[in-house]
């Protein structure tokens, strides 16, 4: 489950403790979305123990702004102090960058039960296109609006899947479906949701509105 | 590190574009016209604010802590671009405001990715507020005869703010003439769906907006600070 994360033992001892701290930290719930663990979420990105009892925690943040990153700071040092060390350290690091596809297949499938439609794979891979095209993904026929009535004016503007996977790739990106019936047919109510990282959707099928974990 | 990391202070008038940006969004807490926007305008301020505490953090060395660098400095001190401070006005001005400003952003940190992990990481979240202004002065611009009204005419106050956007920042090695061509070219074609004009007045030279970045600002940029940073200055030290 921890495979952002790495083990690193300078003096080389006791490998085997280090694995149990990692995997200590990497239990730690996402304070904003407890249904995750934070290895499941892929944030945590090295355990080391530089000198002993002295653990240090690399950590890396969803979106810059993350609120939840001293939460999350708070939590793995306590953890760590009730196994045992006597010392934490937890940095934040923005590199190498986090991104959506770095949720764990487990992560995901738990989100969906919890009611998160999880992000599509591939963001890390279409964002260099999402960006390079900025000027000119306009200039192509505006995207098919998703099927369904228009949403409510009332609401946020738009329809499409937004700036997230796919976007700008030529190819249609992969329908979010809703996470209560699996229905594909489903718009976009607002960009911006409970957290900076969902999106705000409502199901044309079930009629139920969900959150999107949009994809970066 | 990468090699090529441009200067830290070199990064200050990002860092204050987005610390400042940010306080102007947060003002709308309460204000904005509907609760999706009033939860979107304050993720967008979250994000900005990130950009600015990321960048601060590594002016520790020349300029002091997060806090020192944000609540303790002098209005002549701040290096953001006067478009930022323009006060919210109407929705409309937001918007337009908005737009100009992350149709700049976006691509800027674009450039600057391979060079600065924030900008890296920056880069995907300003696509989305991209996105956001885009659709909003669309569907404004494209609206009513009020709306309509109202994004020309916020759209013809800022104008002036535009050119500075594009003065070289000292020690940041960017391709800024092709940065001011993809801003032009983005914005006369999202007016162009949203059915306005782009306005003729200059974007620089007299009564153009041109010294932020020297620390020179515009009057509503007093008093804005002097409230962001009221709270610190009256109680040193506190926390939370």
């Amino acid at each position: 489950m921890v495979t952002a994360s790495s083990v690193h033992s300078p003096t080389g001892h006791a490998p085997e403790r280090l694995k149990s701290l990692t995997k200590l930290a990497g239990s730690v719930p996402d304070p904003e979305l407890p249904v995750v663990t934070l290895a499941e979420l892929g944030v945590l990105r090295r355990v080391s123990e530089p000198s002993p009892g002295h653990v240090e925690v690399e950590l890396t943040p969803t979106y810059t702004g993350c609120p939840a990153i001293e939460a999350m700071a708070a939590d793995i040092e306590q953890a760590l102090r009730e196994g045992g060390a006597e010392r934490v350290t937890v940095r934040t690091v923005l590199t190498p960058l986090w991104s959506t596809d770095d949720i764990s297949p487990e992560g995901r499938r738990k989100l969906a039960a919890h009611g998160v439609a999880p992000p599509r794979p591939g963001a890390r891979a279409s964002a260099p296109v999402t960006v390079g095209l900025s000027p000119t993904r306009h200039a192509t026929p505006e995207p098919e609006p998703e099927t369904g009535p228009e949403p409510d004016p009332e609401t946020a503007p738009g329809t499409e899947a937004g700036t997230g996977a796919g976007a700008g790739t030529g190819t249609a990106p992969e329908p979010v479906r809703c996470p209560l019936c699996g229905s594909a047919d489903t718009v976009l109510l607002a960009r911006f949701s409970s957290t900076a990282c969902k999106a705000l959707r409502r199901c044309e099928a079930c009629r139920e509105p969900f959150d999107h974990f949009k994809e970066v | 590190m990468t090699a090529t990391a441009p200067p830290a202070l070199a990064t200050l008038p990002l860092a204050d574009d987005a610390l400042v940006l940010s306080h102007r969004l947060g003002e709308w807490a309460g204000h904005a016209p509907v609760l999706e926007e009033e939860m979107a305008l304050a993720n967008i301020a979250l994000d900005l604010l990130g950009q600015a505490r990321a960048l601060y953090a590594g002016l520790r060395d020349e300029l002091g802590t997060e806090d020192e660098i944000a609540y303790l400095r002098e209005e002549r001190t701040f290096l953001n671009c006067q478009l930022v401070e323009q006060p919210n006005g109407d929705f409309a001005h937001t918007i337009v405001r908005q737009l100009f400003f992350s149709t700049y952003q976006q691509p800027l940190y674009a450039q600057l990715a391979p060079k600065l992990p924030l900008a890296e990481k920056a880069v995907s979240e300003t696509a989305y507020h991209r996105d956001h202004a885009e659709q909003w002065t669309v569907r404004l611009g494209d609206g009513t005869e009020e709306s309509h009204a109202r994004m020309q005419r916020a759209a013809n106050a800022l104008w002036r703010f535009t050119g500075e956007l594009f003065q070289p920042v000292e020690g940041l090695d960017l391709r800024w003439q092709e940065l001011e061509g993809e801003w032009a070219a983005s914005i006369t074609e999202v007016f162009g769906r949203a059915g306005l004009d782009l306005p003729e007045g200059q974007r620089s030279g007299a009564w153009t907006a041109g010294a932020g970045r020297q620390g020179l600002h515009t009057e509503p940029f007093g008093p804005m600070i002097a409230e962001m940073q009221h709270l610190h200055r009256s109680h040193p030290g506190a926390t939370w």
